[in-house]
C-alpha cells in the first residue's frame, strides 16, 4: 500500500493479509484515474446527466418558523435513486469500469446504497450481488424490490441482528474467495484504507456545492452544517466543504435509537471507545473486552456500531461536534418536515431534523443552518405508518 | 515450555510433518472444549491453534462463526480462556498458538495481552486481521514477552512480500491454500503445493498449510509437498457441531477422524 490511510490514528487497513493485493490494486487505480480528464469528464456529465446534479438548495420557510432561525436543505433526496448514494455508486464505479472489473458486490443497511448501486450495475452492464441482513431485508423491503428490478441479485444475510454490520461481515468474506474479478463497491467512509479517502472524494461535491449555493443564495457561509451520520459518508461529504471556514459549525448527529441510556442505539461518536472493526481504527460500541454491541435504531442506514474514521479526528480535534438523536424525536422531525414543507425525509436524514427542532428556540433568527437532506423518505413510509399511526 | 523450534526440529528430523487441529476455545462448553483438546492431543496432535470467540469474525466461515457464538453463549471471556490454556498445559507441554481478531487484544492492551497469555503457556499469537503492513504493531510486545510471530501467506501473495513475511516470521509461516475465508472443501487446491515449494525456496521458517483441509488425503497431499505442518480446523469444529447433543460420541469421530488424519500423514512420510 502506498499510503497509511491514516487520519491521526484512526482508519488504516486493518485486514486479513488476502485482501491486502486487491486493496493496493484498488489504491492504485484510484490514484491513476481520479484526476484523469477522460474520468474525471465522464463522471461529471453522469452526476449530471443520469444522477441529477447539482443538487438544490432549498430555504425550508415554514420548517425554519418552527424552528425559530433560517434552515436550508441541501436536497440530495432528489437524485436520482432518492439518495446521496449514487455519487459514490458512480464514482466507484465508473473506477470499476476503468480497472476493468465486471463483477459488483456491496452491503447495504436501509437499501439505499445498494439500489445506488444496483443501478449502476445495471447502468454498466456489470453483475452486481448485494449483501443485506434479514432485519433490513424486511423493514426496506420497497428498495430490496428496486434492486431486484434493476437486475441485482440480494444475498440475505442471518448473521448477528440481520443488519448492515452482519452485511459487510459477509460481503467482506465473500470478496475475500472473489478477489481476482469482484469489485468491493463499500457504501460509506468507513472500512479499510483507500474506501474513507475514495468515498470522501465522491461525496465532496455535496459540500463544494452547498458552499457556492450559499454564497450565492444567502450571500453569506452558513453558521452551522448539519448531517446525519452512520459511515459518515454524507457528513463528510458536505463538512468537507466547509471544513477550512473555521466560524462555520459542523454538527454531526447519530442514531440515539431508544435512547442513550437504555443502551439500545447506533450513537458510536457519543458513546463509544476507540477500537478495531472492518479494517479500521475507530470509535465502536463494544463492550469492555471488546465484543462488539448490537446496534438498533429506527433507521437502518445508520444502524451500525462503528464510523468513519475521518469523523473520530473530527471529533477529537473539536472542529466537528457530535450529538445524538432519539427515534421518538426523529419520528416527529419526519412528521414535521412533511406537515411543513412536503418533503418526506429518510429516517437518517430526519435525525439531522429532530437536532434542529431540538435547538428551537435556542437560535437567533438570523441564524442560518444548512441540513443535509441525504435521502428522501418514501422507503419509510410503512415504518413510519407501524410506529405513528394517523387518525381517521 | 515446549516450543515450536523443538517441535519442528524433532518433526524434520523423523521427516513427519506436524498434526495441527484448530479449535474455538469453550466450543461448545468450557468442561467439554476441554475435553475435546485433550482428545485431540491424545490423537496424535504436534502443535495447537486455538481461537477466542469474536463478534465480528470476518476470516470465518460459517461453521467457525457458529462455533464463536456457542463459545460466547457458555460465557466464554479472555479470563477464562487462560484458565483453558493453563488446563491444557497441566495436561500436556503442547506449543499452542492463539488465533485472534484485533480488537479484543487491543481492548485488553497488546503488551499486557502478550504478556499475560505467554505466562498461560501461549506460544504465538497470530492476528487474523493485521497484516505485515502493521506487524511493528505487535513484533516488539510479542518479542519481550518471549513469543514467537506466526503471519499468514496467501495463494495472492506476492513473492517480494512472502519473503519480508519471511523475515518477520519467527514461528511458522500460516499458508492459505485457497482464497477465502476458514471452511471445509472437498477438493485440495492444486496451486498448493507449487506454493509450498516456492515458500520452502524462500525461508527456512516452517510452514504450515491450512483452511479447506478436511480429509486424510488432503494432509497426506500437503505433508509430501514438503509442508511443515497441516492444520485443521473447520472439519473438526464441524464434528463438534454435529453431535452437541452427545459428546461422547463427538470425541470418539474426533478421536478417529485426527487418527486418520495423523496416518496419512506419516504413512507419506514413511
Ligand atoms: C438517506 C441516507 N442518509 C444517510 C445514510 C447513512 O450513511 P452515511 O453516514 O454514510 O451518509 C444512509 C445509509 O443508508 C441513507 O440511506
Amino acid at each position: 500500500m502506498k499510503e497509511k490511510g491514516r487520519f491521526g490514528d484512526y482508519g488504516g487497513f486493518y485486514v486479513p493479509e488476502v485482501l491486502i493485493p486487491v486493496l493496493e490494486e484498488l489504491e492504485g487505480a484510484f490514484y491513476r484515474f481520479y484526476e484523469d480528464e477522460q474520468f474525471v469528464a465522464e463522471l461529471g456529465q453522469l452526476s449530471k446527466e443520469y444522477a441529477g446534479r447539482p443538487s438544490p438548495l432549498y430555504y425550508a420557510k415554514r420548517f425554519s418558523d418552527y424552528v425559530g432561525c433560517r434552515v436550508y436543505l441541501k436536497r440530495e433526496d432528489l437524485l436520482h435513486g432518492g439518495a446521496h448514494k449514487v455519487n459514490n455508486t458512480l464514482g466507484q464505479g465508473l473506477l470499476a469500469k476503468y480497472m476493468g472489473k465486471t463483477k459488483l458486490i456491496a452491503e447495504t443497511g436501509a437499501g439505499q446504497h445498494g439500489l445506488a448501486t444496483a443501478m449502476i450495475g445495471a447502468l454498466f452492464g456489470m453483475e452486481t450481488k448485494i449483501f443485506m441482513g434479514v432485519t433490513d431485508i424486511e423493514r426496506q423491503s420497497v428498495n430490496v424490490h428496486k434492486m431486484k428490478l434493476c437486475g441485482a441479485e440480494v444475498v440475505d444475510v442471518e448473521g448477528g441482528t440481520g443488519t448492515l454490520k452482519d452485511a459487510i461481515n459477509d460481503a467482506l468474506r465473500y470478496w475475500t474467495a472473489h478477489v481476482r474479478d469482484t469489485f468491493y463497491l463499500f457504501g460509506s467512509t468507513c472500512g479499510p484504507h483507500p474506501y474513507p479517502t475514495i468515498v470522501k472524494h465522491f461525496q465532496i461535491c455535496i459540500g463544494k456545492e452547498a458552499r457556492r449555493q450559499s454564497l450565492e443564495q444567502i450571500g453569506r457561509l452558513p453558521d452551522m452544517i448539519v448531517a446525519c451520520v452512520g459511515g459518515g459518508s454524507n457528513a463528510i461529504g458536505i463538512f468537507s466543504g466547509f471544513v477550512d471556514d473555521k466560524n462555520v459549525r459542523l454538527i454531526g448527529v447519530e442514531a440515539g435509537g431508544r435512547s442513550l441510556s437504555s443502551g439500545r442505539h447506533a450513537a458510536t461518536l457519543v458513546a463509544g471507545r476507540v477500537g478495531i472493526l472492518h479494517g479500521a481504527k475507530a470509535y465502536l460500541l463494544q463492550d469492555e473486552e471488546g465484543q462488539v454491541y448490537d446496534t438498533e435504531s429506527v433507521s437502518a442506514g445508520l444502524d451500525y456500531p462503528s464510523v468513519g474514521p475521518e469523523h473520530c479526528l473530527l471529533k477529537d480535534t473539536g472542529r466537528a461536534e457530535y450529538v445524538a438523536a432519539e427515534d421518538e424525536e426523529v419520528l416527529d422531525a419526519f412528521e414535521l418536515l412533511s406537515k411543513t414543507e412536503g418533503i418526506l425525509p429518510a429516517l437518517e436524514s430526519a435525525h439531522a431534523l429532530a437536532y434542529m427542532m431540538s435547538q428551537k428556540g435556542k437560535l437567533s433568527s438570523e441564524q442560518v443552518a444548512v441540513v443535509n437532506l441525504s435521502g428522501r423518505g418514501d422507503k419509510d413510509v410503512s415504518i413510519v405508518e407501524k410506529r405513528r399511526p394517523l387518525e381517521q | 515450555m515446549k516450543t515450536y523450534k523443538q517441535v519442528f526440529s524433532e518433526l524434520s528430523q523423523a521427516s513427519r510433518a506436524a498434526l495441527i487441529p484448530f479449535f474455538v476455545i469453550g466450543d461448545p462448553d468450557f468442561d467439554t472444549s476441554l475435553a475435546v483438546v485433550k482428545t485431540a492431543i491424545d490423537a496424535g496432535a504436534d502443535v495447537l491453534e486455538l481461537g477466542i470467540a469474536f463478534s465480528d469474525p470476518i476470516a470465518d466461515g460459517p461453521t467457525i462463526q457458529k462455533a464463536d457464538i456457542r463459545a460466547m453463549k457458555s460465557g466464554m471471556n479472555l479470563q477464562k480462556a487462560r484458565d483453558f490454556i493453563r488446563k491444557l498445559k497441566e495436561y500436556k507441554d503442547i506449543p499452542i498458538g492463539l488465533l485472534m481478531y484485533y480488537n479484543l487484544v487491543y481492548q485488553y492492551g497488546v503488551e499486557k495481552f502478550f504478556t499475560d497469555f505467554h505466562e498461560a503457556g501461549v506460544n504465538s499469537v497470530l492476528v487474523a486481521d493485521l497484516s505485515i503492513d502493521d506487524a511493528d504493531e505487535i513484533a516488539r510486545p510479542a518479542a519481550s514477552a518471549g513469543l514467537d510471530t506466526v503471519f499468514m501467506v496467501t495463494p495472492v501473495t506476492e513473492d517480494s512480500r512472502m519473503e519480508l513475511i519471511a523475515s518477520r516470521t519467527t514461528g511458522f509461516i500460516y499458508m492459505v491454500s485457497v482464497l477465502g475465508v476458514t471452511g471445509s472443501r472437498d477438493e485440495l487446491s492444486d496451486a498448493v503445493a507449487e506454493l509450498v515449494g516456492k515458500l520452502k525456496k524462500l525461508t527456512s521458517v516452517p510452514v504450515c498449510v491450512g483452511f479447506g483441509v478436511s480429509k486424510p488425503e488432503h494432509a497426506a497431499a500437503i505433508a509430501s509437498a514438503g509442508a511443515d505442518g497441516v492444520i485443521i480446523g473447520s472439519k473438526i469444529v464441524g464434528l463438534i457441531e454435529r453431535n452437541l447433543g452427545d459428546s461422547e460420541k463427538m470425541l470418539a469421530e474426533i478421536s478417529v477422524f485426527l487418527r486418520e488424519v495423523r496416518d496419512a500423514i506419516d504413512t507419506q512420510a514413511g
